[in-house]
C-alpha cells in the first residue's frame, strides 16, 4: 500500500503541476490537432477505403505527441533540479519510475480522449469502438512506458531533444506496428483471429517493456 | 556518522575526486571548501547517494553505500543552491508532496511548524514560483529538515541570495548547529562557512589538503593556510 501511494504521491504532483502551467498538455494537444488537419488536407480521403491510412496516422499522431510529452515531462524536473529531490527520497526506483510513466500515460490519454472524435470526423470511421479504445490503452501502457525509460536517460544528455526520438522510435516499433494492424483489424470488421497475434504482440511488449524498465531503472538515473 | 575511504570519482578522462578519506562525527558542522572545481560538489553528490563513486567505500549514519542507499536517504536532508521545488506547487504542496515521499509521521503538525520556523506561515498557499530567491530557499530548508534528517548536506546554500537573506540563512543554520545533527557543507565564502563549522576540510584537485579545527585555529590563519594550499 506504501508503495502505491507514493506512486500516487508522483502522478498527483505531476497532475496538480501540469493542471497550472498546462506546458505540456497545450504543446502535445495543438500538436495533434494540426498534424491531424495536415492529414486530413494531405491524404484523398474521398477513396473507397480510408481505413486504410487512418490506424496509421492515428498511431503517428500519438506517436510524436507521446514524444512531445516525454520530453517536457522529465527534462524540466531535471533543469530545475527537482529530479535530485525526487531521487533523495527513500523509496525504491521504481516507484519514481511508475510514478513518472503513469503521469505521461495519462497525459497521453487525455489527449487521445481529443483526437479520436477528431479522426470519426475527419476520417468518417468507427472509431470509438471497445476495441480500439483498449488497443489505445494497451499501446499507450507500452509507449509511455518505455519512453520514460529513454526519456530519463535522454534527459541527462545535451542532444536530449534529438536523442529521444532517435532510442524511442526503433525500440516502439513492434507496439506501434502492433497498434496499427489491431486498429486497422477492428475498423475493417475483421475477426479477432484474423489479428490476434499481433494483438498478443502489443500485449508482450507492454510487459516486456514495464518489466525491463522497472528492473534498469535503478541504473539509469544514477550517474 | 559520515565516513569515506579512498574515494574516487572520474568522469571520462576527468578525475574528479582522487581518494578522498573522510570520517565526519556525529554533531560535527564540517565546512568544504576549495577553489571552482575541486570536486566539492561531486563529493557531496556521493555523499547524498546521488552519485556512485568509481571506487572506494561510503557509509552514511551506519549504513554502507549503494547497498545501505534507501536506509541512509531517511537520514540525509540536502539543501542546494537550487531550491529543489516544485514551482507551480505552493509552499504547502510541496512541503506535502516530499512528507508522502518520506512517510513523515503527523505531517501536518510537521508542516505547520517548520513554516513557522523558516516564517513562511503567510505564504504557505502560495505557488513556490512565486517567492523570491531567500523565501525559496528558506522553504527549502523545510523540505531538508522534513523527515528531521540526521545528516544535513548544503551545497553552496548562499548562492545568489542577496545579503539580507544570506544573513537570514546564516541565523537559521546557526539554530541548526546544536549539534543534534551532522552537517556537511560547501561554500566559497571563507569567512561565513569558517564562522559557522566545527570543522573545515580544503578541497583541490580532487584531493583534501588541510583541515583544522575551528576551536584549533583562528580565521586569519585558516584563511593564509588555504591560499597555500590552493595554489
Amino acid at each position: 500500500m506504501t508503495y502505491l501511494r507514493k506512486v500516487w504521491a508522483i502522478v498527483r504532483k505531476d497532475l496538480v503541476t501540469e493542471l497550472r502551467s498546462r506546458e505540456m498538455l497545450s504543446s502535445m494537444g495543438a500538436f495533434s490537432v494540426l498534424v491531424i488537419l495536415l492529414f486530413a488536407f494531405a491524404f484523398d480521403l474521398r477513396v473507397a477505403k480510408a481505413g486504410t491510412v487512418a490506424p496509421g496516422a492515428l498511431w503517428s499522431v500519438i506517436a510524436f505527441a507521446g514524444i512531445l510529452g516525454l520530453g517536457r515531462t522529465l527534462s524540466a524536473e531535471i533543469d530545475r533540479g527537482v529530479f535530485d529531490a525526487l531521487l533523495l527520497a527513500p523509496v525504491d526506483r521504481s516507484v519514481i519510475f511508475f510514478g513518472k510513466a503513469a503521469g505521461i500515460i495519462l497525459f497521453m490519454f487525455v489527449i487521445e480522449a481529443v483526437i479520436l472524435p477528431l479522426f470519426v470526423i475527419f476520417f468518417n470511421l468507427p472509431f470509438f469502438q471497445p476495441a480500439i479504445i483498449l488497443i489505445v490503452v494497451l499501446g499507450t501502457i507500452g509507449y509511455g512506458g518505455i519512453g520514460t525509460l529513454l526519456s530519463t536517460m535522454a534527459a541527462n544528455t545535451r542532444l536530449r531533444e534529438v536523442l529521444l526520438p532517435v532510442l524511442l522510435l526503433p525500440i516502439a516499433i513492434p507496439a506501434l506496428l502492433a497498434a496499427v494492424k489491431c486498429t486497422a483489424g477492428v475498423l475493417d470488421g475483421r475477426a479477432f483471429e484474423d489479428w490476434s497475434n499481433w494483438f498478443g504482440l502489443l500485449v508482450a511488449f507492454d510487459l516486456v517493456m514495464l518489466g525491463a524498465a522497472f528492473l534498469v531503472y535503478d541504473f539509469v538515473v544514477e550517474d | 556518522m559520515i565516513t569515506a575511504n579512498s574515494l574516487t570519482k572520474q568522469f571520462g578522462p576527468l578525475m574528479a575526486l582522487r581518494g578522498i578519506d573522510l570520517d565526519i562525527r556525529p554533531g560535527e558542522f564540517a565546512t568544504i571548501v576549495g577553489p571552482n572545481g575541486a570536486g566539492k560538489t561531486t563529493l557531496l553528490r556521493i555523499l547524498a547517494t546521488l552519485s556512485r563513486p568509481t571506487h572506494g567505500h561510503v557509509s552514511i549514519a551506519g549504513h554502507a553505500l549503494p547497498k545501505g542507499a534507501d536506509e541512509a536517504r531517511r537520514q540525509i536532508g540536502l539543501l542546494s543552491h537550487q531550491p529543489l521545488l516544485y514551482g507551480d506547487l505552493t509552499a504547502e504542496e510541496n512541503l506535502r508532496f516530499f512528507g508522502a515521499m518520506y512517510d513523515v509521521p503527523n505531517l501536518n503538525a510537521r508542516i505547520d511548524q517548520l513554516i513557522d520556523q523558516v516564517n513562511l506561515a503567510d505564504r504557505r498557499r502560495d505557488r513556490a514560483r512565486t517567492f523570491s530567491r531567500g523565501m525559496q530557499q528558506r522553504l527549502a530548508i523545510a523540505r531538508a529538515l522534513l523527515h528531521d534528517p540526521a545528516v544535513l548536506l548544503l551545497d553552496e546554500p548562499f548562492t545568489g541570495l542577496d545579503p539580507q537573506a544570506s544573513d537570514r540563512l546564516e541565523q537559521l543554520l546557526h539554530t541548526l548547529n546544536d549539534g543534534s545533527r551532522t552537517v556537511v557543507m560547501t561554500i566559497h565564502d571563507l569567512e561565513r562557512g569558517w564562522a559557522l563549522c566545527t570543522r573545515a576540510l580544503v578541497i583541490a584537485r580532487g584531493k583534501i589538503v588541510f583541515e583544522a579545527r575551528t576551536a584549533d585555529l583562528d580565521a586569519a590563519t585558516f584563511r593564509s593556510e588555504y591560499r597555500r594550499v590552493t595554489q
